[in-house]
């Protein structure tokens, strides 16, 4: 078996933090209750100060309920508010929910989903119907045939990374990508 | 010593082995339907709790392909049931315990230096014949998508051909 690709490409229909003309797009698959998640989280924050425009970063949901019983309707949550009040509402929620790992009850979520500037109980109510129960599936069975083995699972330009996880080896991924050398 | 799993195209070795104090599966109990069955090292290790709770999370999915998953380890059955009520798995994890990895073995899957099973995946089809297998290191979680692939392939062979060309 070949390195696992992502499956489908990244599309307008995906969480987006970065410009169309970003040379390299990295995909993180990542659970908001998961402590490798949450210990990525600020790595791939400046990974992406570090490279600026030149990246692009895609967030796709993999909620393991197994492991984290409040992963799925936090997954839920974050597409609440994305449809609700667009990109920059989601990624506002996406940082809150991974700074606030241990607090993922319903009334963190609404207080969450209030401060990215989105209504907290229509959240709430959305999670209550399931709303984005299937968008969030979709996702989660998209990593699963694009090779997620566990989270974060991370794609390079839409080839799984398996490689370390710390910001160097990464911006070094990142910038040594074959046939297009990009200085960081 | 690693040896080589067996290849696709070829019946699966029948086998019975315990799923738990006092429980027996055999491999003809599935007879009918696909069977997936995941070889890995042992319970408790990271990489195989990783593995077998994707496969949990999964559960959907194998349903929906009518398929049944399978772990399989040369842990004792008492050390089955604690891991899987610890991890919440929803995979039937067998105990090829005694003799001590004889269907590891007979897969062609057995560590012999190690004591362990390999991790390692097969895919078998209805009547029992292995249609799709893959050995991983150790240390790599192989994930889900060529079981995926491979159990698509079985229920619409024509469709899953396609999308793959596509």
């Amino acid at each position: 078996m070949s390195s696992p690709h992502l499956k489908p490409p990244v599309g307008p229909e995906d969480h987006i933090q970065g410009g169309a003309g970003a040379e390299i797009t990295l995909v993180e698959y990542g659970d908001f209750e998961c402590p490798y998640c949450g210990a990525a989280y600020p790595i791939l924050k400046r990974v992406q100060r570090r490279l600026g425009k030149k990246l692009r970063f895609v967030f796709r949901q993999f909620p393991i309920a197994e492991s984290h019983p409040h992963a799925e309707s936090a997954a839920e949550a974050s597409e609440s508010v994305a449809a609700q009040g667009g990109p920059k509402a989601f990624w506002r929620m996406h940082d809150q929910l991974f700074e606030n790992q241990r607090a993922l009850q319903y009334d963190d979520l609404a207080r969450y989903a209030a401060k990215a500037g989105v209504k907290g109980d229509v959240v709430l109510n959305d999670l209550d119907e399931g709303r984005y129960r299937e968008l969030v599936r979709e996702s989660f069975m998209s990593g699963a045939r694009s090779g997620v083995n566990g989270t974060p699972t991370l794609f390079i330009d839409g080839i799984r990374y398996d490689g370390p996880r710390d910001e160097e080896a990464l911006v070094a991924a990142l910038t040594l990508v074959e046939g297009r050398p990009v200085s960081a | 010593m690693h040896s080589t799993p067996l290849p696709p195209g070829i019946p699966a070795p029948a086998f019975t082995l315990p799923a738990g104090p006092g429980r027996q599966v055999s491999l003809a109990d599935s007879r009918g339907r696909p069977v997936v069955l995941a070889f890995y090292p042992a319970d408790w290790s990271p990489v195989c709790g990783n593995q077998l709770t994707l496969y949990s999370a999964l559960t959907a999915e194998w349903d929906r392909l009518g398929a049944e998953m399978i772990g399989i380890s040369v842990d004792g059955p008492w050390c089955h049931s604690a891991y899987g009520e610890a991890r919440n798995l929803k995979v039937t994890l067998l105990a090829d315990f005694e003799p001590k990895g004889a269907v590891s073995r007979a897969y062609g899957v057995y560590d012999q230096s190690k004591g362990t099973s390999q991790r390692a995946l097969f895919v078998i089809d209805s009547d029992g014949i292995i249609r799709w297998s893959y050995l991983s290191p150790a240390e790599v979680n192989p994930g889900a998508d060529g079981i995926l692939e491979a159990l698509e392939q079985l229920a619409q062979p024509e469709a899953a051909a396609a999308r793959t060309a596509r």
